[in-house]
């Protein structure tokens, strides 16, 4: 038998290193893809905890955020080639023409 | 150690492993593939969890449709190698710390405060089977479901209006 905790601290781990790739990291892609692992994080603490109170709904829950997240990523997919094909370039800190 | 136990040691070893590898890879393709890697591993986790519908669906769609959007985008924008941009001085040690108050958090609450008890047997026979959860879906959840066809339609039609090129405009 393996504590419920176990799973919660792994999504919680995986969470924080998703996290940390959106911070230190500038290629946009690459954020991108630590947002996939912060959902999936979540994603899995839904699953363990429908797991330990034994009630499905949280795993509509998960099927509804993978939706999102292929919608997401579809979008985000099209605007990142839509500004590297005016800036040559998907480096977030490029992204500053509003400033000036 | 019960067997499951192990299994879920490894397995949770190999997910972190590849969290960190899709971090630190300079090149995006090794990212990405690390990044299927990790959802296989989740999707496994899901097996271990009695989920086996969100399983599969894990694979075809995060592993499958996803990662294979994101390889076509990293290929089609030449990207796999970007030169290595000048970072502020302050924002990795900044982060790390960010991070480290972020699982000290957790950990509090998870193993200090226990906000979470109770342990996890072997799957229940049908729970959270195809069957279980499309009862469940059609029945509790219609309006969102049929909402979420709404929601892909516009992320397709955004997608396509955003990468389409302006009347006249010249490459």
């Amino acid at each position: 038998m393996i504590p419920v905790t176990y799973y919660i601290a792994l999504s919680a781990v995986l969470f924080t290193l998703g996290a940390l790739g959106v911070l230190i990291r500038r290629n946009a892609l690459i954020i991108f893809m630590s947002v996939e692992l912060m959902l999936n994080a979540g994603n899995l603490a839904f699953v363990a905890f429908t797991r330990l109170y034994e009630v499905l709904n949280g795993q509509i829950f998960v099927f509804f955020v993978m939706t999102v997240a292929a919608a997401e990523v579809a979008v985000g997919l099209a605007l990142i080639v839509a500004i590297f094909r005016t800036k040559h370039s998907i480096d977030v800190d490029q992204m500053s023409s509003l400033k000036g | 150690m019960s067997v499951d136990l192990i299994l879920f040691l490894v397995l949770a070893l190999v997910a972190v492993a590849t969290a960190l590898g899709m971090l630190l890879s300079r090149n995006s393709i090794y990212s990405a593939l690390f990044l299927v890697l990790n959802f296989a591993t989740v999707a496994v986790f899901y097996l271990l969890l009695g989920a086996p519908f969100i399983a599969l669906s894990q694979v075809s769609v995060y592993a499958g449709a996803i990662m294979v959007l994101f390889l076509f985008v990293i290929m089609l924008l030449g990207a796999e190698r970007l030169p290595d941009p000048k970072v502020l001085p302050w924002q990795r040690p900044l982060a790390a710390i960010l991070a480290l108050i972020l699982v000290a958090e957790t950990t509090y609450l998870l193993f200090v405060r226990k906000m979470a008890a109770g342990g996890i047997n072997r799957p229940l026979e049908a729970f959270g089977s195809p069957q279980a959860i499309g009862t469940t879906l059609f029945n509790e959840y219609m309006l969102p479901f049929e909402v979420t066809s709404v929601l892909l339609l516009v992320a397709m039609v955004g997608a396509i209006v955003l990468t389409k090129k302006e009347k006249g405009e010249q490459d």
